[in-house]
């Protein structure tokens, strides 16, 4: 087991600091180019949402933790901020609590879409916690049509 | 049906055109060639870049008498759901002034972005 924990401030500039963190701690894993752009848009997209949501009155940190256990990458990321009220409509695809921004609302779409596992877990008023899995080395080879399927989402 | 032909084969030749006069000053982020914007997407398309991309796109769109929007993936190679946000929204602009979205230099990276969110149904994606 390999492990690393890194905490940044919540600034959009570090959204991409934190992409290049988790390609490089994976790279030792062996990665096709497809996983590591997967396994850095699921962080993108889990980074983003905590800065825009979490902490969008005022900043704070997030932590990134990754480990990897032997062909699989377990990411976590944890913010103090707002919360999320009602996860199940957050997670809905195309909601969006932000408008203004012009948001997508596929965040999470997103990173259910790129990993094998997805977890979310938010308190009002505490934070949310994002805990994301991928096994690295099956694409292609392991049931190929599951992989189509997960692109027509 | 013949109309959207003869639309969509005038776009693809605008882009020719469009191309061309292009390869005169590449490094211009915003163009406007004829009466199409040609947007140069970032190297990494996400929240950070996608505020100030959305912000300068709408400046242009807003003041002038623009047609259509191409979006140039030619340097891009990172895009998350920021990407869509943008794309979407100019979509949303430049079709209620009855324009037309496409996006060129689309790569294998963008593209699974584009399949996934469903991008591909509502944006021509113009191939070489």
């Amino acid at each position: 087991m390999n492990q690393m924990n890194i905490e940044f401030s919540s600034k959009s500039a570090n959204e991409s600091f934190a992409r290049i963190v988790v390609a490089a701690f994976m790279a030792g894993m062996n990665p096709t180019m497809e996983e590591v752009s997967d396994v850095k848009t699921a962080v993108s997209e889990a980074v983003t949402n905590a800065i825009i949501h979490g902490y969008s009155k005022e900043e704070g940190m997030i932590r990134l933790s990754i480990r990897i256990i032997e062909d699989e990458i377990e990411i976590q990321i944890d913010d103090e901020g707002v919360g999320i009220e009602d996860l199940n409509m957050a997670m809905t695809p195309l909601y969006t609590s932000r408008p203004d921004l012009e948001r997508s609302g596929m965040g999470f779409a997103f990173m259910q879409a790129f990993m094998d596992e997805l977890d979310v877990t938010s308190e009002a008023g505490k934070g949310t916690h994002i805990f994301m899995k991928k096994r690295i080395g099956y694409e292609g080879s392991l049931l190929p049509q599951f992989h189509n399927l997960k692109e027509e989402v | 049906m013949l109309f959207l032909m003869w639309c969509v084969r005038r776009c693809t030749f605008q882009i020719t055109v469009v191309r061309k006069e292009m390869n005169m000053n590449m490094n211009e982020e915003f163009q406007i060639i004829q009466s199409c914007l040609m947007i140069r997407m970032p190297k990494e398309v996400d929240h950070h870049h996608a505020v100030r991309l959305k912000n300068t796109a709408d400046k242009y769109i807003e003041g002038k008498d623009l047609s259509h929007v191409i979006f140039d993936f030619e340097q891009t190679e990172f895009m998350d759901s920021s990407g869509i946000g943008v794309i979407m929204g100019r979509y949303k602009k430049i079709t209620t002034l009855g324009g037309k979205v496409m996006a060129i230099h689309v790569n294998d990276r963008v593209r699974r972005i584009f399949r996934i969110s469903g991008l591909h149904k509502i944006i021509k994606i113009v191939e070489e």
